[in-house]
């Protein structure tokens, strides 16, 4: 036959293959060991040079086309394999993913770290101090002697034991405490922030036994109302992320501060909700004032070289101003459909550069 | 405190009106609560006089009025009071209006068929009073057409100022009025004080058996007067302040308290014995008060008594037995000075509060006792008449004045604003002080004035906070440094871990009911006052809020629960930071893949706590687990991870008796993670240990072993981890059988070559180690 002959018929047998199987017979039957294409090629090594010279070129040629043409085909087949494969692989991804639970962070403890985070850049470090705490800490060493009226202002939760000075021990009342702590263990200056759970014998809608505070304290030698107005002005509008966080400081009275200052901060409605923002209205948002000389003196520092300023205000009511919960009660109610609503994701971690809020 | 614009313009000579008046009060420290005028909502209602009444003809109980308000029109008016009348002079208000006591608009309506154009009012529509038998009756002289609320004397805005315990002198009008002269709102009036001589000898004795208690006792005795109604401008300011008169001689002594801040009682003399005088009461000995109930009284209680009884706890409350009625004919009035310690002491004792507590436990000015009998007596003989005898004094007021330095540089250096020295001078001596040399003289009503600070105060908070400049705090260089404590990073770590790993996060009650703190081993910390028993120990575990919190979210329908809380527990020793975790209902709700949900199990808990505890930082790979982790859970699904004694956490199912107790869906798991029995990390630097990736891979084998049932499986694992610590680079559990020839653990080690890749004869070697540990405990490779 001649190369022409063969060429046709491999041409037509590949064309003909139905299969990968069958394309490999024509492979092996042209292209194999004893295939008849490599017996042509064997074929030159016997033949003449003329006849070589001749023949090698068709040879050559015809090897090279139908090994292309296997190739092609093999290609068109497996082509032609995966789609029909591909037509019966289906899946419906509308169906579900396996479900992975979504935690929550509690908003107390998400406004604490934000309220720590905005502090730290002011220099403030966190302190703490004990819940179950002694009389002389948390009312007599803040100027609150047993007979002072204030101790009415704050109701109590007394407790079974007695104190070292043989008064009952206390649930603390405010944050307080933790600034005596700090002046008596630490030499100034002093600039912390105290957050923390406190507990008030009172129960109602805007209420709750337990709930959070944050203290801060500043002591050094040259600290003014001016610092504080600063301070509080500051930390507010880094807190609620708006410039026009207006701050209103009255005179008031705390037996462990002198001069006092109640900071009212400016509201206004927006959309049907009081907003922090503006001055439409006040609202009362913190207590403060410079820290009495009997509380200086009271923590073993001299009041005549040391002077400060202490702030506090609740971590719960900051977090309702900011993120829009109106029930305080829901805080400590650990329903899960509250959690997921207010509560933020694990990721949310406030960070100057990220912001300080979520 | 509240009081009325008219009556602080009693004592402050001021053209200020109400808002300023306010808006001054909170500048300076008086916080105004709220204003509120009654005549603003009656502004509209006008004097009107009816004209004609005719029976209306289609109901029995109304009538039709012709009514003219003032404008010349006779308007026709459908009315049902039983007093409305031809020429009765009452209020009306036209259509438009809004009746305050009704919450109601006014409309031009037909009523059963006739045209009504307005309301003759009564008292409780224009909320001035509960009587509506019938319409308001004004004098037939009233002046028709005139605004009622200007006949009637309403337009007078009452103040209601929260007072801060430190300001006695502002209980009273009188001391407010000089707050805001001191600011510049007017100027102080001089004081009106009667000069009362008396025309005869006090006839009772008083005596003074306590003088530490009550070191100063003035009396005096008015005979011949009639206790009547006191006057209506006197009820009217009572009514505003939300006192309700009594009788005149009542009135006057709540009248003279609001007015100039001076407590007074006044007893009925028919009822008094023999003395009186100011003695520490007996224990046991009891007194019916003014408010209806009976003290019991001890020694350390200062009363006010005859030869006969106690009359009146003193400075506290009155007594029933001796006040004063409308038959009263003859009064002895007292006023004295009590001990501002010992009057909060009885009071905290006896849980009494009274206004005239609130005033002495603060602290009244003892100079004032003069004047203030002199005020009282003066009002008594204007309203009630009689006659006055003269004074009795018994002991002395402390009256010594207070002196502290005042330095006019620290207004700048405490409080940060610049003020001139003569203007500190001026702003004092209006509030009362007298400057001598570098001192300042405390006003004898000022009792809360100790030292510089308070200087400093008063003279900042009449300049007004707002003149303070805020001044930054002194930054200090480069960027803030890292400010959180080790164990405060530990907390913030697990929380996000926590929720990173889907659970959610609570805050629960810090205090839990007794039984459950007995599910615990009993509270330590217990309230002697709490709001409920369920409220009453402190937590010695975050189990029982949790499982509180679970149940509550069960019975919501919730499905599946993972509740993390971090918080204290109240131990005897210390209050421990700890993280509490209830894992409740589905692990895995039902799917289309697995079909049917599956709960959660022990190792679930165990899951958590590791993840919690490697968020924590502590080497988890280290840790020793023991089984039963105690009474509270079960002994043989529950267990501790630890380092030597020291115990990091526990986990695994709670007791079913605590489980049952506390009510939790069956198959919950819980885990509690002692945050402060966590180790600091031994690495100091930031860098870490030099380290090159191995250039040869490593390579795995397998070992199946027969082992005996009580065999730890984590003991074998780490048995054969260790068998070659230099070659094993782990060593991990991958299958579990138990069958009727025992039980079966599969363990899969790697090992990492070094320079050279391992010959046969080395792992032959590490392989017949492997064994070897594992024989140690009992186990043998399975055939």
């Amino acid at each position: 036959m001649s190369v022409q002959q063969l060429q046709a018929r491999f041409d037509q047998e590949i064309a003909a293959a139905a299969d990968l199987a069958a394309l490999d017979g024509v492979r092996v039957a042209a292209l194999g060991k004893s295939g008849e294409i490599t017996q042509l090629l064997k074929s030159l090594g016997k033949m003449d040079a003329d006849t070589r010279t001749a023949e090698a070129p068709k040879i050559h040629s015809l090897r090279e086309a139908v090994t292309d043409a296997i190739a092609a085909k093999k290609a068109a087949l497996e082509g032609a394999e995966l789609e029909r494969r591909l037509a019966t692989e289906r899946l419906d991804l509308s169906l579900p993913s396996a479900e992975a639970p979504r935690g929550s962070i509690h908003p107390v403890s998400q406004v604490m770290d934000e309220l720590t985070e905005i502090f730290a850049d002011l220099g403030f470090s966190v302190a703490e101090g004990p819940e179950i705490e002694d009389d002389w800490h948390n009312f007599s060493a803040l100027n609150i002697p047993e007979t002072h009226p204030a101790r009415a202002m704050q109701d109590t939760f007394y407790m079974d034991e007695k104190g070292e000075d043989g008064a009952p021990m206390v649930l603390r009342t405010h944050t307080s405490p933790v600034q005596i702590r700090t002046m008596q263990k630490k030499q100034p200056p002093i600039r912390i922030i105290a957050p923390g759970r406190v507990y008030r014998s009172d129960s109602d809608a805007t209420h709750t036994p337990m709930f959070h505070q944050i203290e801060g304290l500043v002591i050094d030698k040259a600290i003014t109302l001016g610092h504080l107005k600063w301070t509080l002005e500051t930390f507010l509008k880094a807190f609620f992320e708006r410039d026009d966080v207006v701050l209103r400081m009255r005179p008031s009275y705390f037996p462990f501060t002198e001069p006092s200052a109640e900071v009212d901060v400016g509201w206004s409605m927006e959309k049907g909700r009081r907003v922090v923002g503006g001055s439409e209205g006040w609202m009362e948002v913190l207590g403060s004032g410079m820290v009495h000389p009997k509380v200086i003196a009271a923590c073993g520092l001299d009041p005549d070289e040391w002077q400060g300023f202490a702030f506090g205000t609740g971590v719960d009511r900051l977090a309702m101003l900011k993120y829009g919960m109106d029930d305080l009660r829901a805080f400590f109610d650990g329903d899960l459909r509250w959690m997921k609503h207010y509560g933020f994701r694990f990721l949310d971690v406030p960070t100057l550069s990220g912001g300080v809020g979520a | 405190m509240k009081f009325t614009l008219s009556w602080l313009k009693d004592h402050l000579d001021t053209e200020a009106d109400a808002l300023t008046v306010a808006e001054t009060l909170t500048r300076i420290g008086l916080e105004v609560e709220g204003v509120h005028n009654p005549a603003e909502a009656l502004r509209p209602f006008r004097v009107a006089r009816v004209i004609t009444a005719e029976r209306h003809p289609q109901a029995d109980k109304l009538q039709v009025l012709t009514v003219d308000s003032g404008d010349g029109e006779a308007l026709q008016v459908v009315c049902g009071a039983p007093n409305a009348r031809a020429g009765l002079v009452g209020v009306f208000g036209g259509p438009g209006t809004y009746v305050p006591g009704s919450d109601f608009t006014l409309k031009k309506a037909a009523i059963r068929g006739v045209e009504s154009n307005g309301m003759m009012c009564s008292a409780r529509e224009l909320q001035l009073g509960e009587d509506h038998d019938g319409i308001i009756e004004l004098p037939a002289d009233a002046p028709v057409g005139a605004s009622f609320a200007d006949f009637a004397g309403l337009d007078d805005a009452v103040f209601d100022v929260a007072i801060t315990p430190n300001r006695q002198d502002c209980m009273g009008v009188r001391g407010i009025a000089r707050d805001l002269a001191a600011a510049g709102l007017g100027k102080l009036k001089p004081l009106n004080i009667p000069a009362i001589e008396g025309s005869f000898d006090n006839p009772v004795e008083i005596r003074i058996d306590d003088p530490e208690g009550c070191p100063a006792f003035y009396g005096r005795t008015v005979r011949g007067l009639t206790n009547g109604a006191s006057p209506d401008w006197m009820q009217q300011r009572l009514k505003a302040a939300g006192q309700r008169p009594i009788s005149a001689l009542v009135d006057i002594t709540n009248y003279v308290m609001l007015d100039v801040g001076r407590p007074a009682h006044a007893y009925d003399l028919r009822e008094l014995r023999g003395a009186v005088s100011a003695r520490r009461a007996k224990d046991g000995e009891k007194v019916l008060a003014l408010n209806e109930k009976e003290y019991e009284l001890d020694g350390t209680m200062t009363v006010i008594a005859d030869d006969a009884q106690v009359h009146d706890i003193g400075g506290i409350m009155g007594g029933e037995h001796s006040g004063v009625s409308e038959t009263t004919t003859e009064t002895l009035l007292e006023i004295a000075y009590f001990t501002p310690d010992n009057i909060a002491r009885t009071g905290q004792k006896l849980q009494l509060t009274s206004d005239a507590r609130s005033r002495f436990e603060r602290g009244v000015d003892p100079a004032f006792l003069d004047d203030g009998l002199a005020i009282l007596t003066g009002h008594i003989l204007d309203i009630c008449g009689g006659e006055a005898s003269r004074l009795t004094r018994a002991g002395e007021p402390p009256v010594e004045p207070r002196r502290v330095r005042f330095d006019p540089n620290r207004t700048a250096a405490l409080g940060g604003i610049e003020v001139p020295v003569d203007e500190q001078q001026k702003i004092l001596e209006r509030l009362g002080f007298r400057i001598e040399g570098s001192d300042a003289i405390v006003p004898s009503w000022r009792r809360d004035i100790e030292g510089t600070a308070d200087l400093v105060e008063e003279v900042t908070r009449i300049i007004g906070y707002d003149a303070i400049p805020a001044a930054p705090l002194p930054r200090a260089e480069g960027v803030a440094r890292p400010t959180a404590t080790r164990s405060q990073m530990i907390e913030r770590r697990v929380r996000r871990a926590a929720a990173a790993r889907g659970l959610d996060e609570a805050v629960t009650w810090s205090f839990i009911g007794a039984e459950e703190a007995a599910l615990f081993g009993g509270a330590p910390h217990v309230l002697a006052n709490p709001i409920s028993e369920e409220m009453k120990h402190m937590r010695p575990s975050l189990m029982p809020g949790l499982a509180t919190a679970v149940r509550r979210n069960a019975d919501r329908g919730a499905t599946s629960i993972r509740l993390f809380e971090v918080g204290r527990r109240y131990l005897a020793d210390a209050e421990r930071p700890t993280v509490g975790i209830l894992l409740a209902g589905d692990r895995t709700p039902r799917n289309w893949q697995d079909g049917k949900a599956r709960g959660f199990d022990p190792f679930d808990a165990k899951a958590e706590v590791l993840a919690l505890l490697d968020a924590a930082g502590a080497p988890t790979a280290n840790l020793q687990l023991t089984m039963g982790a105690g009474e509270t859970w079960h002994p043989g699904r529950s267990a501790t991870l630890g380092l030597g004694k020291n115990i990091l956490a526990a986990f695994g199912e709670l007791h079913p008796r605590v489980a049952k107790a506390l009510d939790l869906p069956t198959g919950t798991v819980a885990a509690e993670i002692y945050l402060d029995a966590i180790p600091a990390s031994r690495a100091t630097e930031r860098a870490r240990t030099a380290y090159s990736p191995p250039l040869l891979q490593a390579i795995t084998r397998d070992f199946a072993f027969m082992v005996p049932a009580d065999l730890a499986a984590d003991n074998l694992v780490r048995a054969i981890r260790g068998a070659d610590k230099a070659l094993i680079t782990c060593a991990r559990l991958f299958d579990r059988y138990e069958g009727e020839q025992g039980l079966s653990l599969a363990v899969e080690i790697t090992l990492q070559p070094g320079e050279k890749s391992f010959t046969d004869a080395e792992i032959t070697e590490v392989s017949k180690k492997v064994v070897a540990a594992a024989e140690k405990l009992g186990a043998s490779l399975r055939s």
